[in-house]
């Protein structure tokens, strides 16, 4: 910015201290199921009280809806009203309570959650502060101010949330014992958290190995279930809130949920910022260390794919590089925006492994996934005829039986 | 194999099937009123004489619950439809199927497709329903009407509210009920192309299924006339509006049998009440209530006896979109005659009969000094009537208010079509919030569902008051809470139940949506309510509920706009005036008149304007943007920067250029608004003629519509695809449109991003148009900002055409320095018209959106409304140099955006006012506004939001600039008072 006259049109906000660290109790959403039981138990570790927020229904969506613009995505809706209608609970000490937001800085709205966030506390809990979560210098005095080690420690828990999710989601459907999956599962989380207490957390192989193992040992039916992919806006495709249970709903149809890794979201973030220097050049001093840091993380996912190898059972993991190349022909890379070229990438490459039934989510009315979403899906029919692709927006008063229907539709044609 | 029985239970309709061997031996189509449970059970008993068992499979949206809780077979029933296809008609190439609230096409050949519309019920039964009633017809009679139609009207057809508001204008011009009627399927046909077929042809033998499809010709007629369809590529099956449950039959084959009785018992099984959010009933008891009305009833107006009084009057008359009324009163503001109801789309014919009315009751004994006309139909009455005076409503309303409550520092007026909210400082209106198009989820809506229950609004409304289980509805668009209302019903909420929920969701809509409050107290606390919903006591208890507040109702709340007026009339008449200037009796008895459509052709806009002739031939133009078509010839205004910019804009390219290399089309659209310049003298430094795409327009739009892949996307957006088709007609080598995420960096922001639908949809161009190619279309990814990688980018780009890379940096260059040469003579011209309007004592309104709002096309002619309301238009691009750099709230992050900021701060240090534009669909505006809000209300300034789409009725639009010129008027005044 220039240094001249600047009006000041901010309002005063409280600030997350890190004296506030130890006392105050962070709110988080419910975002990853999958992953934020770990990686919370990482900041637990580090001194943070973080707790991931559960609650649902109609209060959620009413909160939101009071607070947010009608044309603010739906994501940001249901974060929003987690938020509110759990300060209004009376479970937290509002004065010693903070909240957590992701911003990737990114050029869609969602880096703008934050000070929508702000704006809707601002009215009810002015005390209490928004932390931001970015990796892009954003939000420099309301941060976390994480430690290399931290985010290591982070990225080493994203793997083991994307592992234990696709082995769920592989085994569950099949499972002859219901509930097998489920105590998997709990011993899974409860192995990798103990590895996190000590080094053992970095020996990715026999980690992943445990995890694949354990999996394994579940007694399986014989069945077909048909395989359904989960792509799209990040915030729908994971959260049960913002995409109406739909792993539990597929699963209910009798079908096996295919999700891709969430470790394939940061890539892409990651891989953006090389991109961006390749085609524009714009170079930085954090340029090396993104082009690090993707390298550090593709070698760890290839420790992951090749201890998944010796499972059979077990479907490896896209290789980045080939998620990429998947993009490359439906899409430009320079589609960067919001999850931009990943959502093409993914269906792609989930058809490719023969996942061809495919529901893209995403909120009613995103920008970016009028291009990326229902805008590729001619191509990808094209490249790929058997791809049987429903677009579902989720709004907050967009009926489940009108989605569900479009769902079944898709199932339909699949079970054709 | 037995017999085989199909169930499609939809949104609306119950149909039966009932197949033996390969015969169809019965089918019935029945509407269910949202009683579905025993509808189905009825019309079981219809099949019992016929088979006393069968294998069963349900189908439709309402039927999967049913399905799911009888634990009986289900087929989703695009699937049903498909098999029933294949069976009946296997020559067909697709099929469109529109049902109650869902619209479906399937391709059958080239590739089997099947789709669905979104979550929106544009273009489905529930969308025509709604424009029957609203056209104040049956549907049978709207089908029949629009056989006659001699012209079609552009009707939103996106969506219902949409819709409605480009109708009721037409309404209220005089349009004819046959061409709107005709207009209504037309806009249907438009939103299953464009939102259904998405990019792909609807072509060969196409079969039309459906209880819409088969029971309205004119909706047949429609299809077959755009489509381009003959009779033998046309297909209307006799058995259309129960074709999904024949599909459903033909799946039940593999399922097993049951007994008619078995059947009934598990379908009577299927239990109601499901999981509906409920809220608290709106009185607890009958004291309560009574309570209530008698707090009401203190506000009220004393009477006068219009058979006995004698004296002076003073007539108000609020023309409003749904309901006409009339007010009389006397100097001391009695009422001596007050007239309310709906106009039918007459309003005129109403007028005139209630001032014959009028004229026979005064009997000579009262003098009419004053008249005074507001609301929609104010300048047309003004015309017909000869009335002296007219008033924007904001202004007539906040009149009535403050008769009533002297301190009243909060009004909100719920009509029949908009809800209307002015905060009120020092006695002057210090803002006026307005619905925007989206959610004007009002009073008509409410009436429209009592119909829908056969119940008029009075009964219907009363019902919600000692509901014990009010439904949570949402507080969305009307649209989506119209299929809540029916998911209600399905989960077994009673009639009472929801028309509480209806009164508290409008309250909802309006508290939180419309005035954006977050907490009741910023509301205010002196509170009127008025307009003909708050009459309701559901709705006004629901309000005081939300906010916790005792407010005022004026027993006239339906007639405060009427009542304002006549004030206004009683407060402007010239102590001198004896007499009002309107209709005399003598020649209201010989009053006539006859309506006329036609195509002005004063300027490229092409406005559909009405052409009204009185009985003594004068004449009233409506429906035109401008002052040209009603007989004011005026070229652009010399005040006005959009127009300047605009024309400037298609000046640019040079025809005379030599095409050396070849010629490159570029589509005046999004970013091109704004680097034309730069990409035109580019191309022809390089030796390329330019070709620019066609101007906008709505046939534009049409002509690309076959590819719009995302139908919520932005109209700008849109209007891309018509672009893209029309300079692939003109053969041009290759269209050029560059991908751009970042736009150029003017170090006002944390980032310079675009937004992703300026940036990467050359992307969602290619994808879908079949024409287009990695040949024909370029679209390099380059960052503005970076010579060197852009030059490398183009040079790879044009590399067919061989150029050395240092001709393409030269270009560049040139072009970099064009494009800043013309910006600053914008800015420049900007200078000149402030200072003109200052010297002049003009207002001056900063019209603040992105580049592309430049567009008539996007834009709808607001800067040709405001220059001819006298007004100095201004651009956003012109102005934010000159405000200072700011710091907000929200992530600062976008080049346009970060612009109305600026502009926003430069109108709080001068005399100009900002009118922000607002493109639907844009989710990033979502972010801004509220933030130039919040910048200009921080320097006591006003906001006003314009947000704009496909519509093309000015109405709104209108009345809120004039709004925002009386209000600032009055600020004047008060401030030179004190």
């Amino acid at each position: 910015m220039k240094e001249e006259r600047i009006a000041d049109f901010t309002d005063d906000y409280p600030v997350f201290t890190e004296e506030m660290k130890g006392t105050y109790t962070i709110l988080a959403p419910d975002m990853l199921p999958w992953h934020f039981d770990l990686l919370t138990y990482v900041m637990r570790r580090e001194g943070y009280r973080i707790e991931i927020l559960k609650n649902e229904g109609r209060a959620v969506i009413d909160e939101g809806l009071k607070h947010v613009h009608n044309d603010t995505c739906f994501p940001a809706l249901c974060v929003i009203g987690q938020y509110l209608d759990a300060l209004k609970s009376g479970k937290y000490d509002v004065d010693k309570t903070a909240v957590l937001i992701t911003q990737t800085g990114g050029g869609c709205r969602a880096s703008n959650y934050l000070p929508l966030i702000r704006k809707a506390l601002k009215a009810e809990f002015p005390q209490v502060p928004v932390i931001s979560l970015n990796f892009s210098g954003l939000e420099k005095n309301s941060g976390l101010h994480l430690t290399l080690g931290v985010i290591r420690r982070m990225g080493y828990a994203i793997f083991y949330g994307d592992l234990i999710m696709s082995c769920y989601n592989r085994v569950q459907p099949y499972e002859a014992h219901a509930g097998d999956c489920d105590a998997a599962r709990q011993r899974c989380l409860e192995a990798i958290e103990r590895a996190f207490d000590g080094k053992g957390f970095s020996k990715l192989g026999r980690q992943a190995d445990f995890i694949l193992r354990t999996f394994s040992a579940i007694p399986v039916l014989q069945k077909e279930c048909v395989k359904v992919g989960i792509v799209g806006e990040i915030y729908v495709k994971y959260s049960p809130l913002g995409n109406s249970h739909l792993e539990d709903f597929l699963r209910a149809e009798g079908c096996e949920p295919v999700v891709p890794a969430l470790m394939d979201f940061i890539l892409y973030c990651v891989v953006n910022n090389l991109n961006d220097a390749k085609l524009y050049g714009k170079r930085t001093r954090m340029t090396p260390a993104f082009r690090f840091a993707y390298r550090w993380l593709l070698g760890k996912a290839k420790r992951i794919r090749k201890a998944t190898a010796k499972y059979p059972f077990f479907a490896p993991q896209h290789d980045f590089e080939h998620l990429r190349r998947c993009a490359d022909l439906v899409i430009n890379q320079g589609v960067k925006m919001g999850e931009g070229w990943l959502i093409p990438a993914e269906m792609a490459a989930l058809v490719e492994s023969g996942t061809e039934n495919i529901v893209c989510a995403q909120p009613f009315g995103c920008l970016p996934n009028h291009i990326a979403g229902k805008g590729a899906v001619r191509v990808i029919k094209e490249l790929y005829p058997r791809a049987n692709i429903v677009p579902v927006d989720y709004d907050p008063s967009a009926t489940r039986v009108n989605q569900e229907n479009r769902i079944k539709l898709m199932l339909a044609t699949a079970r054709e | 194999m037995g017999k085989l029985l199909g169930i499609d239970v939809g949104s609306t309709t119950v149909k039966f099937c009932l197949v033996d061997g390969e015969q169809i031996v019965y089918t019935s189509y029945v509407r269910h009123f949202a009683r579905v449970k025993e509808c189905v059970l009825g019309e079981l008993e219809n099949i019992r004489p016929l088979a006393s068992t069968c294998r069963v499979s349900i189908t439709g949206s309402a039927g999967l619950g049913i399905a799911q809780r009888g634990k009986l077979p289900f087929v989703q029933e695009v699937q049903a439809a498909f098999t029933a296809i294949r069976k009946f008609y296997p020559d067909a190439d697709a099929a469109i199927e529109l049902g109650g609230e869902d619209a479906k096409i399937i391709f059958l050949t080239g590739g089997v497709e099947q789709r669905m519309n979104g979550s929106c019920a544009g273009g489905t039964g529930a969308f025509i329903d709604q424009m029957a009633t609203l056209l104040d017809l049956s549907v049978d009679e709207m089908d029949a009407l629009s056989l006659t139609a001699e012209r079609v009207y552009p009707i939103a057809s996106r969506c219902g509210v949409f819709a409605k508001s480009d109708i009721q204008p037409l309404l209220n011009q005089g349009a004819k009920k046959a061409d709107i009627a005709a207009s209504i399927f037309r806009a249907v046909v438009d939103q299953t192309v464009s939102g259904l077929a998405q990019g792909r042809r609807i072509k060969g033998k196409v079969l039309f299924l459906g209880g819409p499809l088969h029971f309205l010709q004119g909706l047949r007629k429609a299809f077959t006339d755009v489509l381009g369809l003959d009779a033998a590529h046309a297909i209307f099956p006799e058995t259309a509006p129960c074709f999904m449950a024949i599909g459903a039959a033909l799946h039940a084959a593999g399922e097993r049998e049951y007994t008619i009785d078995a059947l009934a018992s598990a379908l009577s099984e299927v239990s109601d009440g499901g999981e509906i959010a409920v809220g608290k009933p709106l009185f607890a008891s009958r004291e309560e209530y009574d309570a209530f009305v008698d707090r009401h009833r203190r506000s009220d107006l004393a009477f006068e006896n219009i058979y006995k009084y004698e004296g002076d009057a003073y007539l108000g008359i609020d023309a409003g979109s749904t309901t006409t009324k009339l007010m009389l009163i006397t100097p001391e503001n009695k009422i001596l005659y007050s007239h309310y109801q709906t106009n039918n789309g007459q309003p005129l014919e109403i007028v005139t009969a209630r001032l014959g009315e009028l004229y026979s009751l005064t009997g000579g004994r009262i003098v009419i000094r004053g008249a005074c006309v507001t609301g929609y139909g104010e300048e047309m009455m003004r015309a017909a009537l000869k009335l002296d005076f007219g008033v924007v409503e904001t202004i007539a309303h906040f009149k009535a208010a403050l008769y009533f409550q002297p301190d009243v520092d909060f009004i909100i007026d719920i009509g029949g079509q908009d809800i209307k909210c002015f905060k009120v400082k020092n006695g002057a209106i210090d803002s006026i919030m307005l619905n925007e198009a989206c959610s004007s989820g009002c009073g008509s809506f409410i009436q429209t569902f009592a119909k829908a229950m056969g119940m008029e609004i009075e009964p219907f409304s009363r019902l919600g008051l000692f509901a014990k289980r009010p439904v949570e509805l949402g507080s969305r668009c009307t649209v989506f809470m119209n299929s809540s209302v029916k998911q209600a019903q399905k989960e077994g909420a009673s009639i009472e139940d929801i028309s509480a929920g209806l009164s508290s969701s409008i309250v909802k809509n309006a508290i939180y949506k419309v005035i954006r409050a977050r907490t009741p107290e910023e509301l205010g606390e002196h509170i009127v309510v008025q307009g003909g919903t708050f009459l309701n006591d559901a709705v006004l208890r629901s309000f005081e509920l939300e906010t916790g507040k005792e407010v005022v109702r004026p027993a006239i709340a339906g007639l405060m706009g009427a009542f304002g007026a006549a004030l206004y009339a009683k407060e402007n008449t010239a102590p001198s005036t004896l007499l009002s200037g309107m209709v005399t009796e003598a020649e209201l008895r010989n009053f006539s008149y006859s309506s006329r459509a036609v195509t002005c052709k004063g300027c490229t806009s092409h406005c559909g304007v009405n052409i009204l002739t009185f009985g003594d031939g004068r004449r009233f133009v409506s429906g035109n943007k401008c002052e040209r078509g009603a007989g004011i010839k005026r070229s652009n205004d010399p005040l006005d920067l959009y127009a300047f910019k605009y024309e400037k804009l298609l000046a640019l390219p040079q025809s005379t250029a030599e095409a050396k290399r070849g010629t490159v089309g570029l589509p005046l659209q999004l970013v091109m608004y704004e680097q034309l310049p730069l990409w035109v003298t580019f191309f022809e430094a390089l030796g390329f003629r330019v070709v620019l795409s066609d101007r906008s327009s709505r046939e534009l739009y049409f002509r690309g519509q076959h590819t719009v892949a995302s139908d919520t996307a932005c109209y700008p957006a849109k209007l891309m695809h018509g672009h893209i088709e029309s300079l692939l007609d003109k053969n041009v080598d290759f269209i050029f449109y560059p991908c751009e995420s970042y736009n150029f960096d003017e170090h006002d922001s944390v980032n310079h991003y675009n937004c992703p639908i300026v940036a990467y949809y050359p992307e969602l161009l290619k994808a879908n148009n079949e024409r287009l190619h990695g040949g024909n279309l370029i679209m390099p990814y380059i960052d503005p900002n970076s010579e060197k990688t852009t030059v490398r980018a183009l040079t790879r780009a044009l590399a067919a055409y061989k150029l050395p890379s240092r001709h393409v940096r030269k270009a560049y260059a040139s072009g970099l320095a064009r494009m800043e040469a013309f910006h600053r003579e914008i800015v420049e011209r900007g200078r000149e018209i402030l200072a003109t309007a200052e010297k002049e004592g003009k207002e001056v309104v900063v019209l603040a959106g992105r580049p592309y709002h430049a567009d008539p096309e996007i834009n709808h002619g607001i800067n040709k409304l405001l220059t001819s309301l006298g007004i100095a238009v201004l651009s956003e691009d012109a102005v934010f140099e000159a405000g200072e750099p700011v710091k907000v709230n929200v992530l600062n992050q976008w080049t346009y955006h970060a612009r109305l900021y600026r502009a926003a701060e430069f109108c709080t240090r001068r005399s100009c006012n900002l009118v922000q534009l607002v493109s639907f669909g844009c989710g990033i505006d979502a972010i801004t506004t509220d933030e130039v809000r919040g910048i200009l209300e921080s320097r006591g300034k006003l906001y006003t939001q314009i947000k704009i789409d496909e519509i093309a009725g000015l109405g709104v639009v209108k009345i809120r600039l004039r709004s925002l010129i009386a209000a600032i008027a009055e600020q004047k005044r008060k401030k030179e008072g004190v």
